[in-house]
This record gives structure tokens, C-alpha cells and sequence, in this order.
């Protein structure tokens, strides 16, 4: 493989990994903006550094940065301390001030005619493929120190995002806990700038902790994942950016990260949407044969046990729409709750026991809405309607225990129970 | 009188606004005491102040006899439920263990030791079978079941809980009033926040009325009369309130820069 290829694979891999595990606790923490502002707020730092130094040197680049970006973070939170002003202002105010100082210092730059100054603009948009060994060298090392950092403070950094006054109360060094946290965020906006730059930072802090974030629920897995996302988005961004000439890598890393994160929120278990949609269907069809049963189950308390009903005389008695009744009735008679004859269908034992929870459910939730609750009980009958699809097993048991078994519902119809 | 948290003088402003003026009082050791009042009273200003969250303006705190750095890990505090973020990514273990965090062990790994006392503590507040639960899936009541169990596991000789029994469930309510009679039981002390009065005078052996200022310290039978009681809802000092208004629409210093000097040498 390219060699000069494999350098710019190996430093933005993890350039962006250990910005992307720094980035975990911002985003827990709910200040995603603020590393997008420390971002900003570095560039005059980085230009400042430029001019006094040699411009090839890494060390200055990231001694500018450092210094730009602490002040920043301060600057921040003395506003946040010392003013009225929200925090979004403040972090807004300390990103276009900073930003506009680093602007305005560049085209200082530009105008001395320095001979270098393409060299400063990588850093407004990144520019991964100007890497030099150099750089590839001190900036591994740099990702490496954070990851270790994070691995030395993991407990602190966690309590510190919980619960900080817990950190507090017992004892821990809480000054000492930000202060590491602080650094380490501007040292990680200060090396991932090289690849991707000042703009899209806060996609590398804060993209893969909000997608990892959809996919579990433990710190330590959120962490790796946030890490491994980064990885195969530094990875392919490299890889589309060295295949097709001309294509910038920090935007394509970005894209890339993005498509993760939206893919994530779409699909991942429980929180995505995917998810939620599957459950709102599930939902739906629980309501639907639950209904059926229920119905089933009364025409045969006035019918008589065996009673048959065919499709059209279901739709006589409930209204209910054509499709979702067919829908249900393959449902019920896959569950073998149903049988269907040539004149229509009837309940079996094992229908029948359902039909007669939920006719009970519904019951009790009317007897329960008037005795507690003090409803009329003319009033009470929608709210059982729904209620009947939610209640468990064990709210069930609890309904039973506080009415005390109670034999007849509020329109004296009898309520069934199973016979043990 | 075996003393446990001894108050000085203590006046605490938030946002440059008297919320405490003046309070003084001294608790006993090996009782379930409550620091009472109504809401807005600086119930937990007071904890947060013993707790060294707040600076005081004037006045200090000492914890048997000394002050707290001295003595922080006999010390517990419970915050308020409310006070977090319970869609964080951990377990219930996860947060009971953060009871076993100290200063000298920060950049260790948890021990199996740790893992002993923390099961024992989720086994005394009814949550053993929880313990691998997300937290963000916990009842009221079982979140503030993890913050005492993350407090027991502390193995304190103090306990400072901020309303423990908000919103929590009738069973929770139970096991954590259980839970406080066993520690009693066994010498340590429990001062809890608590801002209702109907079960105040059930719950505590000794109360401590607040309003701003302290309205009454003491045994409950001594405390809960009556008069207090009046003094302590009905209503706040005009003038104290007036004069709180003035000190924080001009931002007058509170602070008496020698204030530390009456506190006694060691």
C-alpha cells in the first residue's frame, strides 16, 4: 500500500477515535456547542503561533491552540458566572469574537505576504493530505495521551457528568477533574482541526457519541462505539478522498460520520425510529385482536357458548375498518384463538380465556373509574376501551386486590374470572 | 449532648440574595433528624452549605467537631433525585458503586471489595434484582432507592439526604423510613430535608425549623407547637424579606472578609 496513503489512514483514524471519546462526556454533558466554540476560538491562537513561529513546527501550532482555546473556555464560563446571559450566548459570544480576531489576524498573515500562509488555511477546513510525518508523529502521540487520559480520569469524568455535586460532596479533586477535562477538549479540538478543521470540529466531538448513544445504554460501550464510528469514518473518508482526485478528506470524513449518525437515530433498538414505528404497529394490532376477542366473547354470553359470527355480522356489531378485521381474524386464527367454520367463526378454550381478560380488564377499570375515581357511570366507558389494552398482569392483580374481587361492573354486568 | 453537625452563625446567599441570616443550632448524634420548612425556606441551602457545595457568607459548619474536610468520609449526602440526569448511560450498579469513590482512589480500578459492599447496599434498600437495570428505566421511588443505596455504600457515620420522600411511592416511602430506623439503631445519624409538615412530626426524633432564619431547634415535642410551627409557615419576615430584596437588587457585600477569625483555633 502507498505509504504516504497509509500515514494520512493512520493519523486521521486516530486524530478523529480520540476526539470522538473526549467528545462522549460533552455531548453527555449536554455542551455540544462548546466544542464547536473552542474550535472556533482556536484559530487565533493557531495563526498568532504561526507568526511568532516558524509555521512547520507542530509544537507551536498546538501551544497557540492550547492557549487560544483555555481562554476561550474561561471566558465562557466567567460570562455564564459573572452575567445574566444564557449559556448559549455566551458560548455564541466567545465563538464569533474569537473567530473573527483568528480571520482578521489571518489576512494580516496574507497581506505581509507570508510565503507559507496556504499552509494556515488547511486549518479553517482541514486539509488531511497535507500531513507531514512530522505531524502524523505528534499528533498519534497526542491522540494516545488523551485516550490515556481519559482512561486515568474515566471515574472522575463520569461522576463529574452525573452527578458533579456528588463529585463534589465526597471529596473528590473537582478542579482538578475540569481542568483535565478542559485540556484534554481543546487538545482534541486541536488535533482533530487538522483533519477536518475549525468548522466541522464539533461533527468529530459530538456525531459519534450522539450515534453511539442510540445504540446502548453502558458508558464504556458508548465510548468504544463513539471511537470505532470515528475510525471507519476517518478510514472511508480517506479512502473516497484519495480515490477521486480533488475531493477534500475532512468534509467526506464529516458526510460520512453524518450518514452514521442519521442511520443510527433511524434504526437503532428502542430509541430509533424504525423501532418506534414497529412498536406503534404492534401496538395497533394488539388493540385490533383484542377487540375481536372481546366482542366474541360477549356475543357469546348472550348467545350461548359455540356461538358463530362471520365477518359481516362482526362489522354490524363494531364498527371497525374491513381490511384491519381480516388483518386480526388470520392474526386469531394462526393463534388458534378462533376456529373458522363454513358459517362463520366461534372461540376456542384457549380464545375464550382471552376474550375473557380482556372483558374482565374492562370491567374492572369501569368499577374501579366509579368507586375511586368517583365517575358517573355513563361516562366511564371510553376510557375503559382503552385502558383494557393496557393494563397487566400485575396492575390486574392489584385492580382485584383494591375492589376486593368484586362480583358486578357498574352496569351490573358480571364480571368473569377464570375458574381455578 | 453527643454533637453531630454544629451550625455558626451561618448567613449563605444565593445569587447575592440572603437565603440563611444568621442560623445557629447544634445537632445530637444517633438520632433521625429533619431540617423543616416551608418551600423556599433554605431547607437545602442548609445541606448544600453543610455539605461545602455553597461558601457562607459569614459563620461556619463543623462535623463532629471538626470541619468537613477533616471528616468527609464519615459523611454521606443524598441530592436531590431531580438534581440529575437520569437518561445517563449507566446501571444501577453502576451508580451505587460511585458510593465507593474517594479521593485516594480516583485513578484505581473498583475492587471486588467495592462490588461486596455495593450488592449489600442495593440488598438493604430492596433493589438486588435491579442491579443490571438502566436507570433511566427506574420508578421515582426506585431512583431514590439507588441514591440511598449509593449513600450507604459510602459506610458513613452521617447521613444528609435532600428530600427523600418526593415523589416516591408508598412502598418506597416504607423501606426507606425501615431503613432509617436500622441506622439509627446502629449509632449513625440522619439529617434529612423533608418540607412536610403532616408526617415531619412521624418520621424525626428532632426538628429543626426553618424560615430564613431558624425559627426553632430541638426535640420534636419542644419543637412541634403550635406557636412554632405558626412562626415557621406563616409566612416570612417582611423586613428580612424586604431587606434580603435590597441586598441582592445592589449586589451590597455580605461577606465580612475577617469572618473566619471568631471560629475558634484547633
Amino acid at each position: 500500500m502507498d505509504p504516504i496513503f497509509l500515514k494520512v489512514v493512520v493519523g486521521t483514524t486516530l486524530l478523529a477515535s480520540s476526539s470522538a471519546v473526549v467528545g462522549t462526556f460533552s455531548y453527555l454533558k449536554g455542551q455540544s456547542l462548546v466544542g464547536d466554540a473552542i474550535a472556533h476560538a482556536l484559530l487565533p491562537g493557531v495563526v498568532l503561533a504561526f507568526m511568532l513561529g516558524d509555521g512547520k513546527n507542530p509544537a507551536y501550532l498546538i501551544l497557540g491552540a492550547l492557549v487560544s482555546g483555555l481562554i476561550a473556555h474561561y471566558g465562557i464560563a466567567f460570562i455564564q458566572n459573572r452575567t445574566k446571559l444564557k449559556s448559549d450566548t455566551a458560548v455564541s459570544l466567545v465563538l464569533s469574537t474569537f473567530f473573527g480576531f483568528g480571520i482578521m489576524l489571518m489576512s494580516v498573515v496574507q497581506q505581509r505576504g507570508q510565503g507559507q500562509q496556504a499552509g494556515l488555511e488547511r486549518y479553517l477546513l482541514g486539509k488531511a493530505a497535507a500531513i507531514t510525518m512530522l505531524d502524523v508523529y505528534t499528533f498519534s502521540a497526542l491522540a494516545l495521551l488523551l485516550l490515556l487520559g481519559v482512561a486515568l480520569f474515566y471515574k472522575g469524568f463520569q461522576l463529574m457528568t452525573f452527578n458533579e455535586d456528588f463529585a463534589h460532596a465526597i471529596g473528590l479533586p473537582v478542579g482538578l477533574i475540569r481542568v483535565t477535562f478542559t485540556v484534554l477538549t481543546v487538545l482534541a479540538v486541536t488535533i482533530g482541526i487538522q483533519t477536518v478543521g475549525v468548522v466541522l470540529m464539533a461533527a468529530l466531538l459530538i456525531t459519534p457519541a450522539a450515534a453511539a448513544r442510540a445504540w446502548t445504554k453502558s458508558l464504556p460501550q458508548m465510548i468504544v462505539l463513539a471511537a470505532v464510528f470515528s475510525a471507519i469514518s476517518a478510514i472511508l473518508g480517506t479512502l473516497i478522498s484519495s480515490a477521486i482526485t480533488k475531493m477534500p478528506t475532512g468534509p467526506w470524513i464529516v458526510i460520512i460520520l453524518g450518514l452514521i449518525g442519521f442511520t443510527s437515530l433511524f434504526i437503532a433498538p428502542e430509541k430509533g425510529w424504525l423501532f418506534k414505528r414497529k412498536r406503534a404497529l404492534e401496538n395497533r394490532s394488539k388493540i385490533n385482536r383484542e377487540n375481536i376477542m372481546k366482542l366474541m366473547y360477549r356475543q357469546e354470553e348472550k348467545r350461548g357458548l359455540g356461538n358463530k359470527l362471520t365477518g359481516p355480522q362482526i362489522l354490524s356489531i363494531r364498527a371497525m375498518r374491513e381490511d384491519a378485521l381480516r388483518v386480526g381474524l388470520k392474526d386469531l386464527k394462526k393463534r388458534l384463538w378462533i376456529i373458522e367454520h363454513i358459517d362463520g367463526f366461534s372461540l376456542t378454550d384457549l380464545g375464550r380465556v382471552e376474550g375473557r381478560r380482556v372483558v374482565r380488564l374492562h370491567r374492572l377499570w369501569e368499577l374501579y373509574l366509579t368507586e375511586r375515581l368517583g365517575m358517573a357511570p355513563d361516562h366511564i366507558h371510553p376510557q375503559a376501551e382503552t385502558m383494557e389494552h393496557v393494563i397487566t398482569p400485575e396492575i390486574e392483580a392489584l385492580l382485584i386486590k383494591e375492589l376486593g374481587m368484586p362480583e358486578r361492573d357498574p352496569h351490573k354486568s358480571l364480571i368473569p374470572y377464570e375458574n381455578e | 449532648m453527643d454533637k453531630s453537625i454544629e451550625v455558626h452563625n451561618l448567613t449563605v446567599s444565593y445569587h447575592s440574595k440572603p437565603v440563611l441570616w444568621d442560623v445557629d443550632f447544634t445537632l445530637p448524634k444517633g438520632k433521625i433528624i429533619g431540617i423543616v420548612g416551608p418551600n423556599g425556606s433554605g431547607k437545602t441551602t442548609m445541606l448544600k452549605t453543610i455539605m461545602g457545595l455553597l461558601d457562607a457568607d459569614s459563620g461556619y459548619t463543623e462535623i463532629f467537631g471538626q470541619p468537613l474536610d477533616k471528616v468527609r468520609e464519615r459523611v454521606s449526602y443524598v441530592p436531590q433525585r431531580e438534581s440529575v440526569d437520569w437518561d445517563f448511560p449507566a446501571d444501577v450498579m453502576d451508580v451505587v458503586l460511585m458510593g465507593r469513590y474517594r479521593k485516594n482512589n480516583l485513578f484505581k480500578r473498583i475492587t471486588k471489595e467495592d462490588r461486596r459492599i455495593a450488592t449489600e447496599a442495593l440488598e438493604k434498600v430492596n433493589l438486588l434484582e435491579f442491579a443490571h437495570r438502566q436507570i433511566s428505566q427506574l420508578s421515582g421511588g426506585q431512583q431514590q432507592r439507588v441514591f440511598i443505596a449509593r449513600s450507604l455504600a459510602q459506610q458513613a457515620d452521617i447521613y444528609l439526604m435532600d428530600e427523600p420522600f418526593v415523589g416516591v411511592d408508598a412502598a418506597t416511602e416504607d423501606a426507606i423510613l425501615k431503613l432509617l430506623r436500622d441506622m439509627k439503631n446502629e449509632g449513625k445519624t440522619v439529617v434529612i430535608v423533608h418540607h412536610d409538615l403532616q408526617t415531619a412530626n412521624e418520621y424525626f426524633d428532632w426538628i429543626v425549623l426553618l424560615n430564613t432564619r431558624l425559627v426553632a431547634a430541638g426535640p420534636k415535642e419542644e419543637v412541634f407547637t403550635k406557636e412554632l410551627l405558626q412562626e415557621a409557615y406563616g409566612g416570612r419576615l417582611t423586613v428580612l424579606s424586604k431587606l434580603g430584596d435590597i441586598i441582592g437588587s445592589t449586589e451590597f457585600p455580605l461577606r465580612e472578609p475577617e469572618f473566619k477569625e471568631d471560629k475558634p483555633e484547633e
